[in-house]
């Protein structure tokens, strides 16, 4: 029997490469909380490290494009995954009792992930685009105020966080990214093959701390700055 | 016990089903849920009626034959059985019970609650065997060391009896805990490690053209299992089949 040729062509394969772009993200959102938080620790430190993240040449034309086509490929084969997933049962159950076997956030993998791809496009809107407008058409790459008093960075952050709506969505937005992580990580386990039971309990664990523990830093951060810059 | 019960009426796989309502009286709560089934039966042929047709055999867990999503889960709301083993006790008097069949594109209903499974038939033709010489002379299994752990987790493995819950309580009608329980019972020994790699390359190309969905990782699976298979089954194929799919 020939089996199928090319690379992502069966269920299996599909969900590995889900998983490995997972892993990808979440290594990306440690990164990028981590920086974040020198907001609140240094603003001097944060906007070192931002100007240098923000200028680097291989940050900005390896990693940044690379990050891109991670998090549109998560998106477009999860959408994949959720169109085959619906065609394998196109007549549903009258009466059905899924909580009792499992978790919300296992079953809505899909809206969870949407809410998070809604709100990155508010999140490219504030930052990226004005970060790309900056320096690649207008051409200024000295990453400092217009009045060269000092960085802009730690200014257009605190800027953003002014308005309560915006720090609304995105406390929302970060409830929807907690409630995807802590199925999404774990799960990302499974689909590459590694359970164990001297493993999983503690890969459940480390699940539940980062699936809380960032994306309530991130929280924290927007909070913070719109509490101490209002 | 007085029961309303809701079932699943459709008379042909054409042909356009629907819900229907029947009260059955006097039920005793020590029957198994095939027996209440039974009973519903025999009242529907002396009034004339078609009776109710599902699934059956050994009703003794045994043969996974026997499959009704039953209140909203396969094989009822009790852990760890099949709907043979159910029991009325697990109801209470005046419940009204919801029976429906498996729902999932390979699956489809051939008539009232009995569903054509013959999809996991063709997976495990596609590479659930082992190729062995059988003209007489071949070698005691027994004469083949096998670590214990191996030999357990590989009998826990071959229990499942392809009765099709685990695709019944997917939410996407996902076939992974059948196919990597019949993947892992046979590459755990040695026997079946020579064809390791192309079993579970087949079995999975297999199901998928069968129309099975994804695996999310749930977990409804193995908890509504009526023999326990494990998730590890499914992280071992995966493994295997990452394996495969770089040196095949």
């Amino acid at each position: 029997m020939a089996t199928k040729s090319g690379i992502l062509k069966t269920s299996v394969a599909k969900k590995v490469a889900m998983a490995l772009s997972g892993f990808f993200l979440m290594f990306f959102l440690l990164q990028h909380c981590t920086i974040n938080m020198l907001s609140v620790i240094s603003p001097d430190a944060f906007n070192e490290t931002s100007h240098f993240m923000g200028t680097n040449a291989l940050v900005q034309y390896l990693l940044q494009p690379v990050l891109i086509f991670g998090v549109v490929f998560h998106l477009l084969m999860g959408m994949v995954l959720e169109q085959k997933n619906r065609a394998s049962r196109t007549v549903n159950y009258a009466y059905s009792k899924p909580a009792a076997s499992s978790s919300w956030m296992s079953r809505n993998m899909i809206i969870t992930g949407i809410m998070v791809m809604l709100f990155l496009g508010l999140h490219f809107y504030d930052f990226w685009l004005p970060e790309i407008k900056t320096k690649f058409i207008n051409g200024d790459m000295t990453g400092m105020l217009s009045d060269g008093s000092g960085y802009r960075y730690f200014e257009e952050l605190t800027h953003k966080f002014v308005d309560p709506i915006r720090v609304v969505i995105y406390v929302v937005a970060f409830v929807f990214l907690s409630l995807h992580l802590m199925h999404g990580f774990q799960s990302s386990f499974q689909s590459v093959g590694f359970r164990k039971n001297t493993w999983t309990p503690l890969i459940q664990k480390l699940s539940m701390i980062y699936a809380v523990v960032i994306p309530a830093a991130f929280v924290f951060i927007a909070i913070y700055h719109h509490l101490a810059h209002h | 016990m007085n029961l309303t019960l809701k079932i699943w009426r459709q008379k042909s796989p054409s042909s356009k089903g629907e819900m229907k309502t029947y009260p059955v009286k006097d039920i005793s709560e020590d029957m198994s849920f095939l027996e209440m089934m039974d009973v519903l039966n025999e009242e529907l042929i002396n009034k004339g009626e078609e009776p109710v047709a599902f699934d059956h055999d050994c009703r003794e867990g045994i043969c996974g034959m026997c499959s009704m999503y039953i209140n909203g889960e396969p094989h009822g709301p009790d852990r760890a059985v099949t709907t043979c083993q159910l029991h009325m006790r697990k109801f209470n008097d005046g419940d009204t019970i919801h029976i429906e069949p498996w729902r999932a594109n390979a699956f489809p209903v051939l008539k009232d609650l009995v569903v054509d499974r013959s999809s996991f038939d063709r997976v495990i033709q596609a590479g659930g065997y082992v190729s062995v010489n059988t003209s007489g002379n071949s070698q005691d299994a027994n004469a083949i060391p096998i670590p214990k752990e191996n030999a357990d987790l590989a009998f826990d493995a071959a229990t499942c009896i392809g009765c099709g819950a685990c695709v019944a309580a997917c939410k996407n009608a996902s076939a992974m805990l059948f196919v990597s329980a019949k993947v892992s019972q046979l590459s755990l020994l040695p026997q079946g490690e020579v064809e390791a790699k192309d079993r579970v390359l087949n079995m999975i190309d297999q199901m998928d053209d069968e129309g099975f969905g994804n695996c999310t990782n749930t977990g409804a699976c193995a908890i509504e299992c009526p023999k326990e298979i494990s998730l590890d089954n499914i992280a071992r194929m995966n493994r295997e089949y990452l394996s495969a799919s770089v040196s095949k």
